[in-house]
């Protein structure tokens, strides 16, 4: 039976169209379902998805950090805050008609954005230059390798930007919720370990009958 | 048609054979482990254990594999009913789906994927989602609270065990579970010129975290000291409390794969997997696997042992040794191990 197919386009077609078609129907599932904690579920699963879609492309290290930092850390705080929300959604779900005008003009920003940004890949002068630089040989290293080896060398400034603006992110969320609470009780390892009998014992004299 | 048999089918049917005769050696082992676990656990506490089904009692976790399952399963009927039987199969499903990549000697490997150990730090990162939706999905006050501190639990205690993967990957500049074996071959040892032993071994060279690893492994399986999620006294059975019958089973038993999982991966990344502890005539004729069993079980052991002698952790206690002791020492130790290979040129 030849078809014309070369069987390896077909079987990676064959998980491709899985993977496209699961992440799709999930992502739709994110808005449509009724319960927010399966909302989010339903966006676990699309993001596994999208791992596997890396891993067709052969970007192993992309698609396990994608589960190893989305899936595993960032989704898992997440169903952590909506599961103990008690958020009424029936009575959230009731305007939907009258904010449906601003939500369409929301979307259609966004569309053409995205038209914009993926229809013309010449806006700056640098993005013509990017493509072109030479990358590493794919059969001579793996693409972790690959990928370490332009981000800590021809990248390094925005990597170590990027982290600084974590960084800065980070302790900013801390200083925005960090408050000291008073007459709250406190264990103090320190203060514990500090302590020797002489700060900790009272030795007294009792006469009988009398008490301290 | 034929070359597409030979070139798709017929890999994926030997792998799935291969799988499957993994899996039962595997559940077989767990099984035996179980009955270990309690022995232990007895003999520290001067009991007998298991001691009436079969010889020695050897045959009590098979006896309770069947009591769990001849069972009925409960579903409450205020349940996320999905949610519900969805959990323990996560559960279970994914401690299992970890093994893929683990070799048990050189090509014993079902997967010999370059980014293994990445891969396995993906899948635990995973395993919290059984106990989430477990707890969630029971709709009930205790199982909800048992979900919410583990996933607090292992998200913080991953950290940790992400440094400590981080420095023996520096150390041996390879993701690939095989070469991180491998590389233990020589080390302290034999650059003063002993023969490949023991002391070439990783834990001898980063100690420190291979003792952070160790104690995350436990906080991240929910293992005591560190079992919040279930601890009794409090929560009756966290997460599990309204789980019977074979759910219940399945979430014992990724729980149990799990624990077997981190022992093996603190033998590959710390105690030189398959290699023997002295690399002359004797030892060397013992097959690799052999080895490997045995660390595996040595490890366990001591994960047993912590289990009967370590009172609980209290839930503040717990956080505050994973987030203000175990994240700045391993930080220190990247920044440590990462200056020792340069000042070396060993990076």
């Amino acid at each position: 039976m030849d078809t014309g197919i070369d069987p390896a386009t077909g079987v990676q077609a064959l998980f491709f169209y899985l993977f496209s078609g699961v992440l799709l129907g999930s992502g739709f599932m994110v808005i449509a379902a009724r319960n927010p904690v399966h909302s989010v579920l339903f966006l676990i699963l699309s993001f596994v998805n999208a791992a596997g879609l890396f891993m067709l492309l052969g970007a192993e290290f992309l698609a396990l950090i994608l589960i190893v930092v989305y899936v595993g850390a960032v989704a898992v705080l997440f169903l952590f805050v909506v599961m103990m929300l008690d958020v009424d959604f029936a009575a959230l779900r009731q305007g939907f008609l009258t904010y449906l005008p601003v939500g369409s003009v929301v979307a259609v920003v966004l569309v053409s954005e995205l038209l914009v940004v993926l229809g013309g890949l010449g806006f700056s002068p640098t993005v013509e230059v990017t493509p072109n630089a030479p990358a590493p040989e794919p059969g001579e290293v793996s693409n972790t390798v690959a990928l370490g080896r332009l981000l800590y060398t021809r990248f390094v400034y925005f990597f170590q930007v990027a982290g600084l603006i974590l960084l800065v992110a980070m302790v900013g969320a801390i200083v925005l919720t960090l408050r000291h609470k008073e007459g709250v009780k406190r264990q103090s390892i320190a203060a514990q370990v500090a302590r020797t009998p002489a700060t900790a014992i009272e030795v007294r004299r009792v006469e009988p009958g009398r008490g301290i | 048609m034929g070359g597409f048999f030979s070139t798709y089918v017929l890999p994926v049917i030997v792998m799935a054979a291969w799988s499957v005769l993994l899996l039962v050696i595997l559940l077989v082992f767990v099984a035996f482990i179980l009955y270990g676990d309690r022995k232990i656990w007895a003999a520290v506490q001067m009991r007998r254990g298991p001691n009436v089904v079969g010889p020695w009692g050897l045959l009590q976790s098979f006896a309770d594999l069947l009591k769990f399952v001849f069972k009925e399963p409960i579903i409450p009927s205020g349940a996320n009913k999905g949610v519900y039987l969805l959990a323990p199969l996560i559960a279970s499903g994914l401690a299992l789906a970890a093994w893929a990549v683990v070799p048990f000697d050189v090509g014993w490997v079902i997967a010999d994927i370059n980014v293994g150990i990445l891969y396995i730090f993906a899948i635990s990162s995973l395993s919290v989602y059984g106990i989430i939706m477990g707890g969630w999905a029971s709709n009930s006050k205790y199982p909800f609270l048992g979900a919410l501190r583990s996933a607090a639990q292992m998200v913080s205690y991953e950290v940790s065990i992400g440094f400590v993967i981080i420095t023996v990957l520096l150390v041996v500049g390879s993701l690939n579970l095989t070469d991180i074996v491998l590389a233990q071959g020589e080390g302290i040892g034999t650059s003063v010129g002993l023969p490949s032993s023991l002391l070439d071994w990783h834990w001898l060279a980063l100690l420190p975290m291979f003792v952070v690893f160790f104690i995350s492994a436990l906080a991240e399986t929910n293992r005591p000291p560190f079992d919040l999620p279930e601890a009794e006294s409090e929560l009756v059975a966290g997460f599990a409390v309204e789980y019977s019958s074979t759910p219940f089973l399945l979430f014992y038993l990724g729980e149990m794969v799990a624990v077997v999982l981190m022992c093996a991966l603190a033998t590959i990344l710390f105690l030189g997997g398959w290699l023997p502890p002295l690399a002359v005539a004797p030892f060397t004729w013992v097959p690799g696997i052999v080895w490997f069993v045995l660390k595996v079980i040595l490890v366990f052991v001591m994960f047993a042992l912590v289990k009967a002698i370590v009172p609980r952790y209290r839930y503040d206690q717990l956080m505050r040794l994973g987030w203000k002791v175990f994240l700045p020492l391993s930080l220190v130790m990247v920044v440590v191990v990462s200056g020792f290979l340069m000042a070396t040129g060993q990076a």
